[in-house]
């Protein structure tokens, strides 16, 4: 399998950049402090972090959904119409319409009829292996068949960058290993820039070329860990000695994260 | 429909049904399945039966006269000679139930939105909305039909006082109760405020309108025949409720339980109409209809 050489991370074209982003709510309680990220092209980037450490918060100031107290979050280029994809911890889906025509959905709020969109959608279907069920009702699909659905709609139109919010927490193992390897496959294959919010260290060490790791009360990023393996990966990668080390390393500042000896 | 993981399942359960030796609880269950099936309509109709032979002999045995208490037959007999007369007036009380439904429909689905849409005209007029709603429908007729001249109008807007609330209600409800993690991907994707109410909430309402509207129906005929018996004008174009009024006053006992007999009917298929429309629309997808499937 031939493929492009990765540009290393220095070299891929920066996306976004939070600039010492804080989150107060109330005035009082802290969110997030201080907080500086650049999301360049191509970045598989995981927040990790116990509960309250404001990953999610994060995630919902990225994707405007509420504003920093101080500081800026900066789109390179500026702010366009198809900056983002969300794939939020529950599928998600509009439960009257049909697979095909929820993954419509981003396309038709920018008043595309879906006969234009038509080979996009299915593309997206195809990819997420769900082709045959265009004309399912999400009742009619398992939990992870709905998530798969949800994720072809975050990437059906190709954003500039796609936002997930634990979307595998509720699933079971072998369901979530399954989508862990398909979703790496379809980076691949579509090459979008990922935020992936977490709170289990295999899955990010798994997935992502870079791991911040966040702390709770104030949320912050205490430390950002850089996994080299290349992609694609694979389930021999799970159990790899690398795997294992990268791990314990972001194990390890994960305790450090939650105040415990490691 | 295409095969999914979960649908898949079940022709296989079948098959292991046919082949091996049920076993005392699948029996057991089996039996039940069929007697709620069968009981469903078995016992209403056995009940129904009984109280028509109860309801006879009582009659007869008691040599009750039939300007107190008809037997079943009287009834039935008078209904079949007064069908003309009777279904005249059946026709003018639905007329108005159907319109009176109507403009509830619009009204309420209009005003819900409305407020959804303004959290100032919610506040203003949500409390008068209730007022109007809670102020017993008797006590209003009088006063519509003193200041309203034309007859059909003061009926129709008495049904509609009673019919539009629990539309106006639900509907709210339901355009409050779309999911808040698809408002955040329509606010991210930037969805207009018409794209929003159109794609989003007017989907998620639909069950809970449905459930209103049902409701509804019932209440726009009760309306209709409260707001006849207010007005209580006679002559040609009168309802079932003034033919009810009419025939007390000349002690045509049989006559009025044929009228009863017309309006409990006329009730009963308008909720059967509603629940069958609600049914057909929800079935692909929601979880009330799904049920009633299996």
């Amino acid at each position: 399998m031939s493929r492009p050489e990765r540009p290393s991370l220095d070299q891929r074209p920066p996306v976004l950049e939070m600039i010492d982003v804080d989150k107060t709510f109330n005035g009082d309680v802290v969110a997030l402090k201080a907080m500086n990220l650049t999301v360049n092209h191509g970045d598989f980037i995981s927040l990790l972090g116990p509960s309250g450490c404001g990953k999610s918060t994060a995630l919902r100031l990225i994707a405007g959904l509420s504003h920093p107290s101080r500081g800026k979050i900066a789109w390179a280029g500026g702010q366009g119409e198809n900056d983002l994809g969300v794939v939020f911890q529950e599928p998600t889906l509009m439960p009257w319409a049909t697979v095909a025509q929820n993954v419509w959905l981003p396309f038709r709020l920018r008043g595309q009829p879906y006969t234009a969109v038509r080979d996009e959608v299915l593309e997206a279907l195809k990819l997420v292996g769900l082709e045959k069920f265009q004309n399912a009702y999400p009742r009619e699909l398992s939990g992870g068949m709905k998530m798969r659905v949800s994720i072809a709609r975050a990437m059906v139109t190709k954003p500039r960058l796609i936002l997930m919010d634990e979307p595998f927490a509720a699933l079971d193992e072998i369901t979530r290993f399954r989508l862990n390897n398909d979703l790496l496959k379809l980076k691949e294959a579509i090459g979008c820039t990922v935020i992936f919010v977490t709170h289990s260290v295999f899955e990010s060490v798994f997935l992502s070329d870079r791991i911040v790791v966040m702390a709770a009360r104030p949320g912050r990023v205490i430390r950002e860990v850089t996994v080299p393996a290349p992609y694609p990966r694979d389930e021999n990668f799970r159990t790899s000695a690398a795997y294992a080390a990268l791990c314990r390393e972001a194990s390890s500042a994960l305790h450090e994260a939650m105040g415990e000896p490691v | 429909m295409s095969m999914t993981e979960t649908q898949a399942a079940k022709p296989v359960v079948k098959e292991r049904a046919d082949t091996v030796a049920l076993d005392a609880e699948d029996l057991r269950r089996l039996r039940l399945q069929r007697f709620d099936r069968i009981g469903r309509w078995m016992l209403p109709l056995a009940v129904l039966i009984l109280t028509i032979i109860g309801w006879d002999r009582l009659v007869v045995w008691n040599n009750i006269p039939h300007y107190i208490l008809p037997g079943p037959g009287l009834v039935w007999t008078t209904l079949l000679q007064d069908w003309a007369m009777l279904l005249d007036a059946l026709l003018v009380t639905l007329q108005i139930t159907m319109m009176a439904l109507a403009v509830a429909v619009i009204g309420g689905v209009g005003l819900a939105v409305l407020f959804t849409q303004s959290r100032l005209v919610e506040m203003s007029f949500y409390p008068y909305a209730v007022i109007l709603q809670v102020t017993p429908i008797v006590a209003i007729a009088p006063l519509i039909f003193i200041y309203v001249d034309n007859r059909t109008a003061g009926l129709l807007m008495c049904a509609w006082l009673v019919a539009f609330f629990p539309v106006l209600s639900n509907t709210t409800l339901g355009l409050n109760s779309a999911d808040h993690n698809l408002r955040d991907l329509f606010r991210i994707y930037g969805a207009t405020r018409w794209q929003t109410l159109r794609y989003l909430r007017l989907p998620s309402a639909l069950p809970y309108f449905l459930g209103g509207l049902r409701i509804a129906g019932g209440l726009a005929l009760i309306g209709a025949v409260v707001a006849e018996y207010v007005a209580g004008t006679g002559g040609i174009g009168s309802g079932l409720a003034f033919r009810i009024l009419e025939a007390g006053y000349r002690l045509n006992i049989p006559r009025m339980f044929a009228a009863l007999l017309l309006i409990a009917v006329t009730g009963v298929v308008i909720f059967a109409g509603l629940s069958f429309l609600s049914h057909m629309l929800l079935r692909k997808w929601h979880e009330s209809a799904i049920k009633r499937e299996t």
